[in-house]
């Protein structure tokens, strides 16, 4: 029985060490974005299409953002000068909308290909 | 002016309907305003807390940790929602009744309420912490125009009011009804929050499955609008839902339904034995 647990518990941690080898932050491709006051640059913002990226967002301007995709379903709030970034899993081929919540007429085309 | 205005009153309704409900829920419970008043309290603490550390956070579980803080304090106020509409259905009648001071509603009746407080302090910490973000960047940053951050207090004050109207609207709902309305909305809302918690689960990597829109309403009703974003706050809806939303948005409801009415029979089975 305890053999079993052992067994078990080691499967459990090199299952987990598997898992979280590939996850590690530092080997994912990052994307960088800047936003300013109402702008985002780039305003075409490329990312590979079905892997896992990171897109880090830095707001250089001196009121707060929002970084937001509806169709994506992500969101992340910065305070200005502040950095941050979104991990994404996996993105479908294609353009999504992306825009800064806390200034509503600034707008940005993500495309994954 | 006018933006700061809308920022912040969507971001204030988006949980003040949210309090709103659970003060018509929580109608009749003995000392319920002590506990609303804790958990509003609570959670602007833990939304100054989240804006603070806010990189932090993101940063923790290889980048997934805003999205895993999101879906936990979701799961905890779906959990407290459940708890509340089972008790519910076995001591509505009571709380309704002129027996509102005997039975064991009101002992028990301190732990739901508690229970809810911990409801408004994750609606409030979940949208509070970016309308914390955004006021606090406006009103320290220092160079925003005082226009912009008396559209921002005016939205806060517009936003509180608008919400207080969702509570005074359920108030008016005659009491033999008005629990029936709200488990209703309680139903919903929670389903609505479970549904958003998969989301963030499926964001941060946790869930893997099916992880594909299902179908998308944007053209008729875009979430991003104001009613879409005040029907998402009340009754989860999202104008792409994968189809895990979808199945955790129906199983909620089923588990809730099939819970109240099983606390409601073995109430009526009890009364007829006494």
């Amino acid at each position: 029985m305890a053999v079993l647990s052992r067994t078990l518990t080691a499967a459990l941690a090199a299952g987990l060490l598997a898992a979280a080898g590939p996850a590690r932050a530092e080997d994912l491709p990052v994307i960088k974005v800047e936003m300013k006051d109402g702008t985002i640059t780039p305003d075409v913002i490329e990312v590979p299409a079905n892997t896992r990226f990171k897109l880090e967002i830095t707001n250089t301007g001196t009121s707060p953002v929002e970084f937001e995709s509806v169709e994506l379903k992500r969101e992340k709030a910065l305070a200005a000068g502040a950095t941050s970034s979104i991990v994404f899993r996996t993105v479908d081929p294609g353009r999504y909308d992306v825009f800064d919540d806390f200034h509503p007429n600034s707008k940005a085309t993500l495309v994954a290909k | 002016m006018i933006g700061a205005f809308v920022i912040a009153f969507r971001e204030v309704i988006e949980a003040g309907l949210i309090i709103g409900i659970v003060l018509a829920a929580t109608r009749g419970i003995a000392g319920r305003g002590r506990w609303i008043a804790l958990g509003v309290l609570g959670g602007l603490a833990g939304a100054g807390l989240v804006a603070l550390f806010a990189e932090r956070i993101s940063d923790a579980f290889e980048g997934a940790g805003q999205e895993i803080l999101n879906a936990g304090v979701l799961i905890v106020a779906v959990l407290m929602l459940i708890w509340h509409n089972t008790w519910m259905a076995k001591h509505g009648r009571e709380l309704a009744g002129e027996l509102r001071a005997a039975g064991e509603a009101v002992r028990t009746g301190q732990s739901t309420a508690a229970g809810l407080a911990l409801v408004v302090g994750a609606a409030i910490l979940r949208e509070g912490a970016e309308l914390v973000l955004f006021l606090y960047g406006l009103v320290a940053s220092g160079t925003s125009g005082p226009d912009i951050q008396f559209g921002a207090l005016a939205g806060v004050a517009v936003g509180a009011a608008t919400s207080s109207v969702s509570y005074f609207g359920l108030a008016a709902i005659p009491t033999r009804y008005v629990f029936s309305v709200t488990s209703g909305l309680i139903v919903l809302l929670a389903a609505g929050l479970a549904a958003q918690a998969a989301q963030f689960l499926t964001n941060a990597g946790l869930i893997t499955v099916l992880d594909r829109p299902l179908w998308n309403t944007s053209a008729v009703l875009r979430e991003d609008s104001l009613v879409g974003r005040v029907l998402h706050a009340l009754v989860g809806y999202t104008d792409r839902p994968s189809g895990m939303q979808v199945l955790v948005y129906l199983g909620t409801i089923l588990v809730m339904v099939a819970l109240m009415q099983v606390s409601s029979t073995g109430k009526r089975r009890q009364l007829r034995t006494a």
